[in-house]
């Protein structure tokens, strides 16, 4: 596992992903910790974390389009495929230094309150409550994107696949909203309620959300790292049925 | 070292791999020979574990490499028909991945020198794998596999794409490799496995057609004695080449002679089929003296591994086609027509594979 972790960090760098990933994220965090926190005045950085849901949404894809689907597109999964090791620890690697660049970039928050340490006091339990919300949910939807790219052979299809498939996450809420309960028959309504109310609870965003409002909530945290556990073991199952199909 | 049970790919519809089964020893070198498609390069995915088998059974150095795979896969070195390189490292620090990868526990630096020192690639290892040629990526392949000294190496095609120079270096590292390490092998090339290998498994469709040394095989596949004679006769006109066939045909041991085309002025090459047990070289000579005809050239048409390949694997096809439309049984015929094309494809060959050896003495 750590051979791959450490070629995976050292491949975000030689291919410029991470770099991109990095700026990225800093200048858009930048912006919105700007209007957001010091813009309208106020020490708690929680409207600068909600921002960035859809940020994080649209830029995790990038750093996890390339994991699996180079190595199949080069053929160099069979070196590591082919290599006394588990698919846990080649999956788990690249799961991880994708996490990693993505912790080394939500860190930035810190450098944030040295600005507001200037103007005022910051509102530490918010920060640091915020700061493990997007960890965790960058953790999840990292999984996701790990687990989208091992499906492909095309960095650019799994690009895309997995925005859609975080976008669609995040509009899980609304869609939700927009299943009318109350028609049809007394068993349709029973199942469209149950559909409903499927959909709020595997919501990211409002999991999400009531961090940004100051719960701080283990469920959440649960949910998150359950769905990481997931996607990951989903990856390996891909790997495993290349081996068996 | 490694045993192959009964192994069976299926890939919807299409048998890849059709019930292989051998064994190879410890300090062989087996070639894998067989046209493209036949399922070399999916018995040595399955052998390396990546991927299953439909049915069947490997067991290398006694772990399967299904049911244990990380022990099996510690004994592999692999080298896929597509070296498995990471274009954007270069070749140290590639080598250094896969030897974290391989939990290698032999002193890194050494081990490392030694094998770049081995494969030829110390002047290259600062550089991008991505900016390497064809013959160096190659190479840095094959010092991948040779990481953690594995005792059993598999290599899929191992010289393609490199040049003359680069096969003969390659071939004599195999060798070397071979002294110590269980090597299979696989190539479409034929003087390749011959040069390289002790044994040889021929696949053709999936099936195992031939299994042994090149001179077992050929052996198993032909029980005549041939050759081709060119006689000069006293007159140097059509009328010679009927009184030398009825003279040899006379000889002890004889099975069949015929008359081939006019390669010189009034001059003939004859093929002549002899009984397994007799030789007729000594009987042919004393004739030619007593006739005072002279003796050209004589050619004994020993199968090469081409013509037992050509025979394997295209074998049937070319009876079918020589069997229609011709009146003499079925079998001369066959064994004619096909020993037309042989001998052409065979004198292609030899030149080629003398211009190798040639190479070789030079180096």
């Amino acid at each position: 596992m750590g051979a791959i972790y450490r070629r995976e960090m050292g491949a975000f760098f030689t291919s410029g992903v991470g770099y991109v990933f990095l700026s990225v994220f800093t200048l858009l965090s930048g912006i919105f910790f700007y209007f957001g926190v010091i813009g309208s005045g106020r020490a708690d950085i929680s409207p600068m974390f909600s921002s960035m849901f859809l940020v994080v949404l649209f830029l995790i894809p990038i750093l996890t389009m390339k994991l699996f689907s180079e190595e199949k597109k080069n053929r160099t999964d069979q070196g590591l495929l082919t290599a006394p090791v588990s698919l846990w620890s080649i999956v788990l690697g690249k799961y991880f230094a994708a996490l990693t660049l993505f912790i080394i970039a939500e860190s930035v928050v810190f450098i944030y309150s040295l600005f507001i340490a200037v103007f005022g006091e910051v509102m530490w339990p918010s920060l640091l409550g915020n700061y493990a919300a997007m960890l965790f949910l960058g953790a999840a939807f990292i999984a996701i994107g790990v687990f989208i790219s091992s499906l492909t052979e095309n960095q650019m299809a799994a690009a895309v696949a997995s925005m859609l498939a975080l976008f669609l996450l995040y509009l899980l809420d609304s869609l939700a909203a927009s299943i009318n309960v109350g028609s049809g028959s007394e068993l349709v309504q029973k199942i469209l309620g149950f559909v409903q109310n499927a959909m709020y609870s595997v919501s990211f965003l409002s999991r999400y959300n009531g961090f940004t409002q100051g719960v701080f909530d283990l469920s959440s945290i649960v949910f998150f790292v359950s769905t990481a556990f997931l996607f990951n073991f989903f990856t390996v199952r891909v790997l495993e049925k290349r081996r068996w199909s | 070292m490694i045993e192959v049970n009964h192994l069976i790919k299926r890939y919807g519809d299409k048998q890849a791999v059709n019930d292989i089964s051998f064994k190879v020893g410890k300090g062989e070198i087996l070639g894998f020979l067989g046209p493209n498609g036949a399922g070399k390069s999916t018995t040595m995915n399955m052998l390396t574990g990546y991927i299953s088998s439909t049915s069947g059974q490997i067991l290398i150095n006694g772990a399967d490499i299904l049911e244990d795979p990380i022990a099996a896969k510690s004994n592999i070195g692999y080298l896929p028909e597509i070296p498995p390189l990471y274009v954007d490292m270069t070749v140290e620090g590639y080598l250094n991945f896969m030897y974290d990868l391989k939990k290698c526990k032999l002193s890194r630096k050494s081990h490392l020198k030694e094998i770049c020192d081995l494969c030829k690639i110390t002047n290259v290892k600062g550089r991008l794998i991505r900016n390497l040629s064809k013959g160096y990526k190659q190479r840095v392949g094959l010092a991948q596999a040779l990481i953690n000294n594995p005792p059993v190496l598999i290599l899929d095609e191992p010289t393609v794409g490199l040049d003359p120079n680069q096969i003969i270096e390659i071939r004599t590292l195999i060798k070397k490799l071979g002294k110590n390490h269980t090597v299979i092998l696989s190539s479409h090339i034929l003087p390749e496995i011959q040069a390289v290998c002790d044994r040889i498994i021929i696949i053709n469709k999936g099936v195992i057609a031939a299994d042994g040394t090149a001179d077992e095989i050929a052996k198993n596949i032909t029980n005549e004695h041939k050759m081709t004679l060119r006689i000069e006769g006293s007159t140097h006109t059509a009328a010679d080449k009927d009184e030398i066939v009825s003279a040899l045909k006379k000889l002890d041991g004889i099975k069949y002679v015929r008359a081939d085309m006019e390669r010189e002025k009034g001059i003939y090459d004859y093929d002549v089929e002899a009984d397994e047990k007799i030789d007729i070289r000594r009987a042919v000579n004393k004739l030619c003296r007593d006739k005072d005809w002279n003796i050209l050239m004589l050619q004994l048409s020993d199968l090469t591994l081409e013509d037992i390949f050509l025979r394997i694997t295209m074998g049937d096809a070319a009876l079918g086609k020589t069997m229609a439309g011709e009146k003499k049984p079925a079998k001369k015929i066959s064994l004619n027509v096909e020993n037309g094309e042989l001998v052409a494809a065979e004198e292609k060959e030899t030149t080629e594979s003398s211009s190798d050896d040639n190479k070789g003495g030079e180096e």
